[in-house]
């Protein structure tokens, strides 16, 4: 086994044996959400004039659950790795930077998908969806969950201590998440805040997203994919940039 | 010969303190070497540059003539680090342990040096433990099972014996000697100067990022006086010629400096002329922890 297939692996064994506090508590926490919002919610007006609410409101949750578990697992496993000082057992050996960045990320990518997947087959048992466009489905719960486990790991390499970590959580993440369209179609705001969403770029994720369930969204899924792409680019750039000036990991 | 670790010019710098100023040390292939200093000399800024865990500042590091920084995967598969704190990763037993670090070092089917390790270190009945259930001594152990994993030719021990029974050093201390005997390179830091002295063939001391002496650790030992001689007399004053001799006194016993046992002869006599009597006597030979104090005295760092 390559070095970068050990850490992947250890990556997903970590979250695994742990799997009670990691997939099923987020997939609870969402179903609260999708049966509270869809009651409240209930005998409002078509989303897109044809996509009931409780619908809508599906593909906009599972995001929010898959771009929060990614970004969770990369910052929480490296925070918890540095505070502990085993962080070492990782800096010692022959891993390039390249096998560390991608082995955090794709067990992050992994464990979003997997609250993804527990979260939709769940909400199957009370909504009813269409998948019009699979693939587009994938790639942009891809995309969303490589770009937040790379942040995560931005995160979990910047901060000393698990405050440090819950802060960027609640006061960057969250907001960015919530404010992204996933409790509502952005064309129902007003114009003023419609023209500040289009600046998060957690709404082309969540947008194009739902894109693959109704064929329907706000913006070009087109777009909305080149976007999320780009930015992927940019966080990878960023995190490798980090991890080979060792900053700090290697002092 | 490609030295083991070479390390020319090394300056690093915390903020404001300087770390190293300025470290020069070679260690041969197969030695056995010990890197001694009070807290805060840089012996472990020195270890975590070779492990690639810390860069210099300048200057050139090279481990079995691997750049660490350059060549740094082939100069981390040879080296094999035990570090100072008992660190573990909660998540895993033992034997998960082990397997997980040979991983990252690119070997797959390690099973067989794993059950070896384990089984010198006294591992093997705990290789289903979770890491977390197990004492202080034993993690110790694990993480010195997870520095041999890939066999390095050069192994680094920051003071593996800090904190560790009797039994258990005395058991590490003999695997790492017969691990030395086998070829590998032994750096070994320690506080426990007694320790280094029957380990170590060669040691270094660092001083405020300095080596401030760097020989065989009997040419450090010989170099001072040669040996001590402890006295208790009838009388409670100490003959006035014997005065330049003294190195101390307390309670009525005097410790004097020796430069070779020809010297006892002349002490007895000069103690006879003053009518003293001799109630106790013994000869005593300085230690590494003598020198050690003296050298850390006189260095200026």
């Amino acid at each position: 086994m390559s070095g970068f297939g050990t850490l992947l692996y250890k990556e997903l064994l970590r979250f695994w044996k742990v799997a009670f506090q990691t997939i099923a508590a987020p997939v609870l926490m969402t179903l609260l959400y999708l049966l509270i919002f869809s009651h409240v919610m209930q005998g409002r007006a078509p989303v897109y004039g044809t996509v009931p609410y409780a619908a809508f409101l599906v593909p906009g949750l599972v995001m929010m659950a898959v771009l929060q578990n990614a970004f969770a697992n990369a910052s929480s496993s490296l925070i918890q790795s540095k505070v502990t000082g085993n962080i070492i057992f990782v800096l010692l050996p022959p891993l390039s930077y390249w096998d560390f960045f991608a082995a955090y990320v794709l067990a992050s990518v992994v464990r979003a998908m997997a609250v993804g997947i527990g979260v939709l087959l769940v909400s199957l048992a009370f909504v009813g969806l269409s998948f019009a466009h699979p693939l587009w489905i994938f790639a942009f719960a891809f995309a969303g969950s490589a770009i937040l486990g790379t942040l995560g790991l931005v995160a979990g390499i910047w901060a000393e201590k698990f405050d440090q970590v819950a802060a960027f959580q609640s006061f960057l993440i969250m907001p960015l998440t919530f404010l992204s369209g996933v409790f509502y179609s952005i064309h129902s705001l007003p114009p003023f805040w419609q023209k500040l969403s289009q600046f998060n770029p957690f709404f082309y994720m969540i947008d194009g997203f739902r894109y693959g369930f109704f064929g329907v969204s706000d913006i070009n899924p087109a777009l909305s994919l080149l976007i999320a792409f780009v930015s992927l680019a940019v966080c990878t750039a960023a995190g490798l940039a980090l991890l080979k000036s060792g900053y700090k990991l290697r002092y | 010969m490609t030295p083991a670790i070479q390390i020319q010019q090394v300056y690093k710098r915390f903020g404001p303190v300087q770390a190293l100023a300025g470290i020069d040390l070679e260690v041969a292939p197969g030695e056995f070497f010990g890197l001694l200093g009070p807290n805060g000399a840089g012996k472990t800024t020195v270890i975590n540059i070779l492990a690639g865990m810390a860069r210099a500042d300048s200057g050139s590091v090279r481990v079995l003539g691997h750049d660490v920084v350059r060549s740094y995967r082939d100069s981390r598969r040879a080296l094999g680090v035990v570090p100072q704190e008992l660190v573990f990763d909660p998540f895993f037993s033992v034997r998960e342990t082990l397997r997980i670090q040979s991983g990252y070092f690119g070997l797959r089917r390690n099973d067989d040096w794993i059950d070896e390790i384990m089984h010198h270190l006294d591992l093997t009945g705990k290789a289903d433990a979770n890491m977390r259930s197990l004492s202080g001594g034993m993690k110790r152990r694990v993480l010195v099972a997870q520095a041999l994993v890939h066999k390095p030719p050069v192994i680094v021990l920051d003071e593996p014996t800090a904190g560790v029974d009797v039994e258990l050093r005395q058991g590490l201390w003999e695997f790492v000697r017969s691990l030395n005997q086998k070829g590998h390179t032994i750096i070994l830091t320690t506080h426990y100067l007694e320790e280094a002295e029957a380990l170590c063939a060669r040691i270094a001391m660092l001083k405020q990022g300095r080596v401030v002496a760097l020989d065989t650790t009997s040419n450090l030992i010989n170099r001072r006086d040669n040996l001590y001689l402890k006295l208790r007399l009838s009388a409670a004053e100490l003959p006035p010629a014997l005065a330049a001799r003294v190195r101390g006194s307390r309670n009525g016993t005097h410790t004097l400096r020796l430069r070779s046992y020809a010297e006892v002869e002349g002490v007895l006599a000069q103690v006879r002329e003053a009518g003293a009597q001799i109630e106790e006597l013994e000869v005593l030979y300085p230690d590494l922890e003598d020198v050690f104090v003296q050298i850390m005295k006189e260095a200026k760092g």
